[in-house]
C-alpha cells in the first residue's frame, strides 16, 4: 500500500540522518559496482574471443605448406613442399566420414577492370564449400557450384567492396569484367563479417584458374570443415592423424612442422573453451561472495542502526505506534536505500564500462558490457537483501517492550 | 477512569525476582489531578508504566477507562496508548531529529489524521505551551523547560483522557518547574485527569491529591488544600 506519510517519514529520517544512510548505502553500491566491472570484463573477453572467431567457421581445419627444415629419407632441408590437387583427393578419399566440408584453394593477384576503373584484388581459386568454410554471405547471384568446376567456366564471385570499387551504385551482377585480360562473368556479390579485406576478395573456380594460371594442378592449401558429429577430442585426434598421413604422403619428418601443419580450429575451440570455463568460474566466485558481502556489510549496519533507534521506537510506541508500523518503517527505509545505493553502484559500473568501450582491446577486453538478466538478478538479489537485512533486526526491537525501549539510550 | 485492585508486580533479577508493588488499590477518577510521591526505588514508575500501559502487571485487576487492562498484545496496547493516554517524562524523549512541531504532530500521524490537519493541530498546541515562535526548532535548540513544555504539547495534541508525568519537573530548575506545573493544572482545570510523578514536596502541594508509595504499598491518600479552593 503506497503510504505517502510513510515515505515522509522515511525521506526524513534518512535526509536527518545522512552519515548513516551513506554508510549502510555506500557497501551496497560498492558491491554493486565491483560485481558490474567484474562481469563486464569478463564479458569484455569472451567477446574478444568471439570476435577472434566470427570470421571461419567453428569446425574448421587448414592444412598448410612451406620449406622443409629436416633431411628425411635422404631429401635435403629447405625443399619447398608443393601440394597437388592428388592430395586433396586423397584427403577427400581417405576421411570421407570426417569430413563435412572441402575444398583447396589457389591464391593469386589479380587486376581487375571494368570500363575505366580498374585495380588489383586476391583472389581465391575455390571448390564450392568454401562458400561455408569461410562464412561467405551471397548478397546478390550465386556461388561457384560443381558445374562451374567441371566446365572450368570463366565466372568470377566478387566482394562487396570490389563492386563498389569497379561500379559504384550501378548493378554489376552479370556483367563482364577483365581479370589480367581475360574476360569473366560476374555471378555473385558477397559480404563477409571478417572485415574490409576479406570483402575485397574475389572467388573463381579452382579449375578455371589452375588452367589459365599455369596450367598445373597445384593448390596452396585444403581447407576442411571436420564432421561437426565429432567431439572436440576425436576432432583433435582426426587432425593428428592427417598431419601424420599427409607428411608420409609428402616425404615430410614426421615432426617437422614448420614443412606441413594441419592447424586445426578444435585445439583452439577446446582451449578456449575451457579458459573460458575457467574464468566463468572465478567470477561466478568472486562475484557472489562480493554481493554476499555486501548482504553482510548492510545487515551489519541495519543491527547496528536499530541499536541506536531503539529509544526512538520506544517513544514512537509509547505515542502509539504499533509493531508493525515499526518493522515497515525499518524495511522500507533498508530496501530503498539498498535499492538506490546499488542502482548507483550499477549506473557507475556501466558507466565505466561504456568508457572503457574498446579502448582496453590491446587487452583482449571488447565492448565489456553486462547483460540486463545478471543486472536485474543482481538488483533483485540486494533489494531481498535489503528486505531480510531491515527485517529480521527490526523484528526484534519492535518486540521490545516500550518501558525497555524507552530505557535504552 | 484508572481503577486499580491488588495490583502486584515483580521483577526477574537472575534467579530471584523483585517484588517492587505489594498489592496497590487506588481509584482515579475522570478529571483528577494526582501525584504519587516516595523515595526513589518505592515503586512509582513502576506503578505509572503500569497504568500507561507500557509495561504488565503480574496480579491483580487493572480498569482503564472501565476496560479491563489483561493479555494486551503491543498492537492493541498501542491504540490504547495513542487513544486514552498522554506521556510526559523526565528525560523529555523527543526525537532528536524532528522539529518541535513534528515532534508535536507524531502521535496524530499514528491516529491516522492527514498531514495538513496534523500540523495545523500540532501548532495549536505548540501556541497553547507558547512555543508557537520555535516550532521549527529542533530539540537540541531548546532550552530543557522549553522542551518539556514541547512534550507536554505532545501529551495533549490527542486529547488523551489521561496524562501521564514521570518527574515531569525532575530535570528543570524552580522558575521552569513551576511554568509546567501551572500548565498541567491549566489542562487539568481544562477536565483532562493528570497523574504526576514527583519527589518534590513543593510539586505535589500543587496538585489535587497526593498518594504516598513506600516499599510497593500505599502509606497515605489525602487530598491537597488546592481540592478544596474548588
Ligand atoms: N525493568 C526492571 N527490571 C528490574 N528491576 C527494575 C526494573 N524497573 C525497576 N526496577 C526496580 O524496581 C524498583 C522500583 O523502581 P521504580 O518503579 O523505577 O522506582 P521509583 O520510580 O519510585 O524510583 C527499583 O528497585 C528498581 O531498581
Ligand atoms: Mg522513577
Amino acid at each position: 500500500m503506497f503510504d505517502i506519510d510513510r515515505w515522509r517519514e522515511i525521506f526524513q529520517s534518512i535526509s536527518k540522518n545522512k552519515l548513516r544512510s551513506v554508510m549502510s548505502g555506500f557497501t551496497v553500491a560498492f558491491a554493486i559496482l565491483l560485481f558490474t566491472l567484474l562481469f563486464g570484463i569478463v564479458s569484455g573477453l569472451s567477446n574478444s574471443f568471439k570476435d577472434a572467431f566470427a570470421d571461419d567457421a567453428q569446425n574448421s581445419m587448414f592444412v598448410r605448406v612451406w620449406k622443409t627444415t629436416k633431411p628425411y629419407k635422404g631429401l635435403q632441408t629447405g625443399r619447398r613442399i608443393q601440394l597437388k590437387n592428388n592430395d586433396f583427393d586423397y584427403v577427400k578419399d581417405e576421411y570421407d566420414g570426417k569430413i563435412e566440408l572441402l575444398t583447396a584453394r589457389v591464391n593469386r593477384n589479380v587486376n581487375i577492370s571494368y570500363k575505366n576503373n580498374q585495380d588489383n584484388y586476391s583472389l581465391r581459386a575455390v571448390h564450392p564449400d568454401h562458400q561455408f568454410l569461410e562464412k561467405t554471405i551471397i548478397d546478390e547471384g550465386r556461388y561457384i557450384n560443381q558445374r562451374d568446376l567441371k566446365e572450368k567456366a570463366k565466372v568470377i564471385v566478387i566482394g562487396r567492396l570490389v563492386k563498389e570499387d569497379l561500379f559504384g551504385e550501378k548493378p554489376a551482377l552479370w556483367k563482364r569484367v577483365n581479370v589480367n585480360g581475360i574476360s569473366y562473368q560476374i555471378i555473385g556479390i558477397f559480404s563477409d563479417e571478417g572485415g574490409d579485406n576479406e570483402e575485397r576478395m574475389t572467388y573463381m573456380p579452382i579449375t578455371t584458374a589452375q588452367m589459365i594460371y599455369g596450367n598445373n594442378d597445384e593448390i596452396n592449401s585444403i581447407n576442411i570443415g571436420y564432421n561437426p558429429d565429432l567431439s572436440l577430442d576425436e576432432a583433435i585426434a582426426f587432425g593428428n592423424k592427417l598431419e601424420r598421413d599427409l607428411r608420409k604422403k609428402l616425404n615430410i619428418h614426421p615432426d617437422d612442422q614448420s614443412a606441413l601443419r594441419v592447424q586445426n580450429m578444435a585445439e583452439a575451440n577446446k582451449g578456449v573453451g575451457s579458459f573460458m570455463l575457467a574464468l566463468y568460474f572465478i567470477v561466478i566466485f568472486i562475484g557472489s561472495g562480493t554481493l554476499v558481502a555486501g548482504i553482510i556489510g548492510i545487515s551489519n549496519i541495519m543491527i547496528f542502526v536499530i541499536k541506536e533507534r531503539t529509544k526512538e521506537f520506544g517513544i514512537r510506541k509509547a505515542l502509539g505506534a504499533q509493531p508493525s508500523s515499526i518493522v515497515g518503517m525499518v524495511v522500507q527505509e533498508s530496501v530503498l536505500i539498498t535499492t538506490i545505493a546499488g542502482y548507483l553502484g550499477l549506473s557507475l559500473g556501466t558507466y565505466i564500462l561504456s568508457q572503457i568501450g574498446d579502448s582496453l582491446e590491446d587487452y583482449f577486453i571488447t565492448n565489456p558490457s553486462v547483460s540486463p538478466g545478471i543486472v536485474i538478478g543482481a538488483t533483485v538479489v540486494l533489494i531481498l537483501s535489503g528486505l531480510i537485512a531491515g527485517y529480521v533486526p527490526a523484528k526484534r526491537a519492535a518486540k521490545i517492550k516500550p518501558i525497555v525501549a524507552l530505557r535504552a539510550d | 477512569m484508572i481503577e486499580i485492585k491488588k495490583l502486584h508486580k515483580s521483577y526477574p533479577i537472575g534467579k530471584d525476582s523483585l517484588h517492587v508493588l505489594k498489592g496497590i488499590d487506588l481509584h482515579i477518577k475522570e478529571g483528577e489531578f494526582v501525584s504519587i510521591m516516595g523515595s526513589s526505588g518505592s515503586g512509582k514508575s513502576t506503578l505509572l508504566n503500569i497504568v500507561g500501559l507500557l509495561d504488565e502487571h503480574d496480579e491483580g485487576e487493572y480498569y482503564l477507562n472501565g476496560q479491563l487492562i489483561k493479555n494486551l498484545n503491543e498492537k492493541k496496547a498501542a491504540i490504547l496508548r495513542n487513544k486514552f493516554l498522554g506521556f510526559v517524562f523526565q528525560s523529555f524523549n523527543l526525537i532528536s531529529y524532528k522539529t518541535a512541531l513534528e515532534n508535536v504532530a507524531l502521535p496524530l500521524y499514528y491516529k491516522g489524521i492527514p498531514r495538513k490537519e496534523r500540523l495545523k493541530t500540532a501548532m495549536e498546541y505548540l501556541d497553547k505551551v507558547g512555543l508557537k515562535d520555535w516550532a521549527n526548532h529542533l530539540p537540541n535548540e531548546l532550552s530543557g523547560g522549553q522542551k518539556q513544555r514541547v512534550a507536554i504539547a505532545r501529551a495533549l495534541v490527542t486529547k488523551p483522557k489521561v496524562v501521564l508525568a514521570d518527574e515531569p519537573t525532575g530535570a528543570l530548575d524552580s522558575t521552569t518547574t513551576d511554568n509546567v506545573m501551572d500548565l498541567l493544572r491549566d489542562i487539568n482545570n481544562d477536565g483532562m485527569t493528570v497523574f504526576v510523578i514527583t519527589h518534590e514536596e513543593e510539586v505535589a502541594a500543587q496538585t489535587k491529591r497526593i498518594v504516598r508509595l513506600k516499599d510497593g504499598i500505599i502509606i497515605s491518600d489525602e487530598l491537597t488544600s488546592k481540592s478544596k479552593a474548588v
